[in-house]
């Protein structure tokens, strides 16, 4: 049988991403992948040379339009650990409240794209007109709609008024309202099951092998998410992962729509359990010099520093001397982070890790990203062979590819 | 079937679920990121919002008493408000206008702000 070689992406009409696959394909049917990464790096995490730790926290938000405040929050709680920084309750839960809206304003673009891969338009503008409402909540509260910039390392830079957290569990009800009418469409319709199930089936034991991460992993049967890790508010809200087990791009598609209205009640009891107080520590361990950081990316001392510190992994943080202002907005953290920390969020696609070193100079020397669908490729590459090409487009939608993260 | 008849009846009558443009234009809420201004009078060239903004587009020459910004590479995070000790620097819930000369933003910078103050 001749095969032919296909390149699907960089540019495709139903990816926003620019993945690129070459598919070997024999008959309409596909035999291999092979996937091309790097077509938009942009080298973000270099960037930690030039730029000091604080202004990190808003270059790290632009890795991902999409969940910019995760990756701050998870930036933010690296630096936290690394410095020994106790964020105030009330900016943990303002965290898990933007970070909760943004999941459920991802997984709502996802729900639309995803209609759109299989042709249902209407259905794709339905969730994308649902989806407005939180872009709404988040300019209201944040000061932008997406890159939302409330994150900085000691705790966050704006707070919620009462009549905010009013207006915002208003808009909750009403949008969940609108999502709930769309459940039958998008869960039971016969043309969506019809192109969802059984299409890039992930086996319970290859999802584990794989090192799926996120809804690919909850699609598959297991219980894991790293939200259970207890990071912001989440040790004291509880939380209960959303399982299904079929495995399939359905199944996928039902993890993300449950998800959706489990962040809904995660936001309305965070809301409700949110302790009043400040929202930002202000600590100072430590002098800040405040070169300009135009003229820095002095590798050669962090190189020479890093020599010097070689045997040295972890590093108690001198105890920071805690000062928290009553109703402060903006975090003041000064001093120089040194040590190493490993920081896990959930991401709306899966688990985000963040590798942190500081070398005890105001540049950290090492920021190392690992985003989620880095680790969902290679399930992907197990699925896709024996689906039919017809099928590429909707089996690689339903692992919410993020190429533009994973390339940084 | 009956799903069908209600949803097609209710949209019948419901009014425009999308907004007539030129006429109704979507605001910005309070608080909105918007552009960012700079009450050059107040200004006492510190070079605070220079050290501390993240995608370095201003440049103050404390020398020359001016304070520029790349409109363009500016993000709109808003640090430069929150660090700036004498409050002049402010940001209003209004889009930077499009501009039709793409050379002229990138290289000028559109809004770009300068002042020469009298100091000695
Ligand atoms: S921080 Fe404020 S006062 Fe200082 S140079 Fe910038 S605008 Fe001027
Ligand atoms: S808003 Fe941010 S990017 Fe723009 S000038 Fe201010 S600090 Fe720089």
């Amino acid at each position: 049988m001749a095969r032919t070689i296909l390149p699907f992406g960089p540019q495709h009409p139903v990816l926003p991403e620019p993945l690129h696959l070459k598919l070997t394909i024999e008959n309409e049917i596909v035999v291999e992948a092979l996937p091309t990464l790097g077509y938009v790096h942009r080298g973000l995490e270099k960037l930690c040379e030039v730029r000091d730790f604080n202004q990190m926290v808003q270059i790290v938000e632009r890795v991902c339009g999409i969940c910019s405040c995760l990756h701050a929050l998870c930036y933010c709680e690296g630096i936290e650990e690394i410095m020994g920084i106790e964020v105030p309750r009330r900016a943990k839960y303002l965290r898990t409240i933007w970070g909760e809206l943004h999941r459920v304003h991802s997984h709502l673009l996802w729900l639309g794209l995803f209609a759109d891969a299989f042709g249902f338009e209407s259905l794709f503008m339905q969730f994308w007109r649902v989806r407005e409402r939180i872009m709404d909540i988040m300019e209201a509260t944040c000061g932008n709609r997406v890159v939302v910039s409330v994150n900085v390392v000691g705790g966050v830079r704006r707070d919620l008024s009462p009549e905010q957290c009013q207006w915002i569990e208003q808009q909750l009800i009403i949008s969940e309202k609108e999502i709930r009418q769309l459940q039958t469409t998008i869960l039971n319709d016969y043309t969506v099951k019809k192109r969802c199930c059984g299409k890039g089936v992930l086996t319970k034991e290859q999802a584990y092998q794989l090192g799926a991460v996120g809804p690919m992993l909850r699609g598959s049967g297991w219980a894991q998410d790293a939200r259970q890790t207890g990071y912001a508010a989440f040790g004291e809200l509880g939380f209960e992962p959303i399982v299904e087990y079929d495995g399939d791009s359905y199944a996928r598609c039902a993890v993300r729509f449950r998800e959706t209205l489990q962040s809904f009640d995660i936001v309305r009891l965070a809301i409700a359990r949110m302790p009043a107080g400040e929202t930002a520590a202000t600590v100072d361990s430590g002098s800040d010099d405040d070169t300009p950081t135009t003229i820095t990316g002095n590798r050669g001392n962090i190189i020479q520093s890093y020599n010097r510190d070689k045997h040295h992994h972890i590093t108690a943080a001198p105890p920071p001397n805690l000062d928290i202002p009553a109703g402060a907005l903006a975090a003041k953290v000064k001093g120089k982070p040194d040590g190493e920390a490993v920081t896990r969020v959930e991401q709306p696609r899966g688990e985000l890790m963040y590798y942190l070193k500081g070398d005890g100079s105001k540049h950290m020397d090492r920021v190392r990203i690992r985003t989620p669908t880095f680790a969902n490729i290679p399930p992907l590459l197990a699925m896709l062979p024996g689906c039919e090409l017809a099928d590429v487009p909707v089996i690689v939608l339903s692992i919410d590819p993020c190429i533009s993260c994973t390339e940084r | 079937m009956f799903n069908m008849t209600k949803n097609v009846v209710a949209n019948l009558f419901a009014k425009s679920s999308t907004r007539l443009y030129p006429f109704a234009v979507r605001g910005h809420f309070e608080g909105f990121r918007g552009t960012l201004h700079i009450n050059i009078d107040e200004c006492i060239f510190c070079r605070t919002c220079m050290i501390k903004c993240p995608s370095q587009c201003i440049a103050v020459d404390n020398k020359a008493g001016t304070w520029t910004c790349e409109a363009m590479s500016c993000v709109y995070c808003g640090v430069c408000v929150d660090v700036c000790p004498t409050g002049c620097l402010s940001m209003t819930n209004d889009h930077r206008q499009v501009a039709t000369e793409k050379q002229t933003m990138s290289y000028q910078g559109v809004p770009k702000k300068k002042k020469k103050e009298a100091a000695e």
